[in-house]
């Protein structure tokens, strides 16, 4: 064995290399994190001072001191757990057929990589698009089935919690449908790479157990799939809770109540968190901080939530 | 230094609270208690704040009522109005004419009513020594694609020799529609080598850091930041006017002030909650207006208005028969008869 003293093995000076990339990577990793504390501290200083009981249970006013988010933080839970119930389910489903049921056939083949490449572009289009789309296809549905004042379809009155109509207008359900839209392609490209991660021995042994091909997904790629999809889940909801350009033309700004029914109007905590910070008057700006932070503190909460499942399911693969 | 501010702050709200508390108890009709049903409104965000603040007044009175407003913009408030999706249009401008033809086509009447002023302040850096007034052709050689000045010396003689570094408001806004109107007409254009941003705080923060600065947003945000702007007078032909409640609301500050408006589907004021939301804006919509920094409307136009909302007289008083905008003055046009 050679000691590492001897001159042979220094050079190109890979030892001073290795060190340079130590420092490089801590230097890109403490970088980010000062912007973080950065942000973090001056977003603390200036919305602590508005940042009270009162501004989470009380509707918006014009004036600063009496201003709440209370609405806005309901229109937001509301949409984002629409977006969560409908995108998880549809994004999950589409990445197994993806995955797990490739083609064989040539022509098949042809559409599974149209349909694949789609998704991929779709990651790439501006929310304020979707929001466009989402008004069409939820809030109106393209024109062919009335309007709001007379829906083809209604179920129940305004004064229940079931209520239903269609076309949705501009309600919580178009709303979280269309945050839908915005996340989907997130969930199903993180999911088929979680499907893509789990060792194919797992699945060639549940097959060659003879297991159908929907007991194999079923018990065996899946569960070992779902610490990655929950990542991007996570990644999906973290950006669906801070858009507001797709809700921009679906949510209202002002309203006081909480939403009754899925076709109730909403609103959602970007847009008011956007509306204080361009008021001329500077303590609006401040209420527009204490705002981030109760955002912050749900999308922590969701995100502790979607940890804890990952956790609680992670089983060792072997 | 904040603290004391919020504090005083907290107490001129809480100060006009109870004014405005003892005044609403006296109008408060014992029915509105029971009133209940939707108000849907939407459009731009300009007169948002006005209307926000007479929703949230109304809903002492009016508990049960579900007031929504939407800032859409003007344009995107219009197009939901003239289907009938909404009761009540927000607008920062006239109605276009294209919009009425929508209207008509859909069978949608409505009342014009304007609300308040809003004055377009042209403000200069407090080191600006020299622009105390300026005409507007003066404005023309600074703000047109067509002239290429970029130095102050240019704009007249006597001028020191500093650069010209313009902020202006987004292009998709009201207030830049109203700007390029005045100054460069219908078939001109404003230059495009401008800081541009859609958040006026960023304007007045771009203005207060430059010497050489100029830009334009609405009067609220200047009223907002008076310490650290200087406003420049305008001379429309009569004389360098400051702007100011004062001469916004007397005309004299021309050509920058415009009206803002909401628009009332005739159709919605048949519904109980819509009819007490509208005369609730009557009463409190001038001193609401005024308290979120706007400028009330000489008290003869507001008059005027709720005599045409009570006769419910429909239409527009800015497009003649041929669809071609009316021009002047909010009290010149906006009469009893039309």
């Amino acid at each position: 064995m050679q000691s590492l003293a001897n001159p042979a093995l220094h050079r190109n000076g890979r030892f001073a290399k290795d060190k340079l990339f130590v420092i490089l990577c801590i230097a890109a990793t403490m970088l980010s994190i000062t912007m973080l504390i950065i942000l973090l501290t001056s977003i603390g200083l200036q919305g602590k001072d508005f940042l009270s009981w009162k501004f989470l249970s009380s509707a918006p006013s014009r004036k600063p001191a009496k201003a709440g988010i209370y609405p806005a933080m309901m229109g937001t839970i509301f949409a984002c757990g629409v977006c969560a119930l409908s995108a998880i389910p549809i994004g999950v489903g589409t990445a197994i057929l993806l995955e797990e049921f490739k083609p064989r056939n040539k022509h098949l083949r042809l559409i599974h990589s149209i349909i694949q490449l789609n998704i991929t572009n779709l990651a790439g289009v501006p929310s304020i698009v979707y929001g466009i789309l989402g008004l069409t296809a939820f809030a109106h549905m393209f024109g062919v089935l009335g309007t709001v004042d007379q829906p083809i379809l209604t179920i129940g009155t305004t004064e229940d919690w079931y209520h239903l109509r269609l076309p949705f207008g501009r309600s919580v359900l178009a709303g979280g449908l269309t945050l839908m839209l915005v996340i989907l392609p997130i969930i199903i490209i993180s999911s088929q790479e979680a499907l893509r991660a789990v060792p194919g021995s797992l699945r060639h042994g549940a097959l060659a157990l003879g297991c159908t091909k929907w007991q194999t997904v079923w018990s065996t790629s899946l569960p070992a799939a779902i610490p990655g999809i929950m990542t991007g889940t996570i990644l999906a909801m973290s950006r669906a809770i801070g858009e507001a350009a797709p809700l921009l033309i679906i949510a209202a700004l002002y309203l006081r109540f909480t939403p009754g029914h899925l076709m109730d109007d909403f609103s959602a905590m970007p847009l008011q968190i956007f509306n204080w910070a361009s008021r001329p008057q500077a303590d609006f700006h401040y209420v527009a901080a204490s705002g981030i932070i109760v955002l912050l503190a749900i999308l922590l909460t969701f995100n502790a939530i979607a940890i804890t499942i990952r956790q609680l399911t992670h089983r060792p693969m072997s | 230094m904040r603290s004391i501010s919020t504090i005083r702050f907290a107490a001129l709200g809480l100060a006009a609270a109870g004014l405005l508390a003892s005044t609403l108890t006296t109008n408060v009709n014992a029915a509105d208690k029971k009133l209940s049903g939707p108000v849907r409104i939407d459009g731009s965000s300009t007169v948002y704040p006005i209307t926000e603040a007479v929703a949230e007044e109304f809903s002492e009175p009016a508990p049960r009522v579900k007031v929504t407003v939407g800032v859409s913009g003007t344009g995107g408030g219009f197009k939901r109005f003239v289907i009938g999706e909404t009761d009540i249009s927000d607008a920062s401008r006239p109605i276009k004419a294209k919009e009425l033809k929508a209207a008509n086509e859909n069978g949608i009447n409505f009342i014009e009513i304007p609300v308040a002023y809003d004055g377009l302040t042209i403000v200069v850096n407090k080191k600006n020594t020299w622009a105390n007034n300026l005409t507007v052709d003066e404005l023309k050689k600074i703000f047109l694609d067509s002239s290429a000045i970029s130095n102050w010396k240019d704009v007249r003689p006597g001028f020191p020799d500093e650069k010209i570094k313009i902020y202006a408001p987004g292009t998709d806004s009201g207030t830049f529609d109203y700007f390029k109107e005045v100054i460069a007409g219908k078939k001109g254009s404003i230059r495009s080598d401008m800081s541009v941003s859609e958040d006026d705080n960023i304007l007045v923060r771009g203005v207060a850091g430059n010497k050489g600065a100029i830009g334009f947003f609405g009067c609220a945000y200047y009223f907002e930041n008076a310490s650290k702007l200087k406003a420049v007078a305008i001379d429309g032909g009569k004389g360098a006017v400051l702007p100011s409640s004062k001469t916004i609301e007397s005309g004299e500050y021309a050509p920058f002030s415009r009206p803002l408006f909401i628009y009332v589907n005739a159709k919605s004021t048949a519904k109980p909650q819509v009819d007490a939301f509208v005369q609730f804006y009557f009463e409190h919509g001038p001193e609401l207006a005024e308290e979120v920094g706007y400028v009330r409307l000489p008290s003869k136009v507001y008059a005027i208005a709720k005599k045409k909302y009570l006769t419910r007289h429909t239409g527009t008083h800015f497009l003649d028969a041929e669809g071609e905008k009316i021009k002047g003055a909010l009290p010149d046009i906006y009469k009893d008869k039309k």
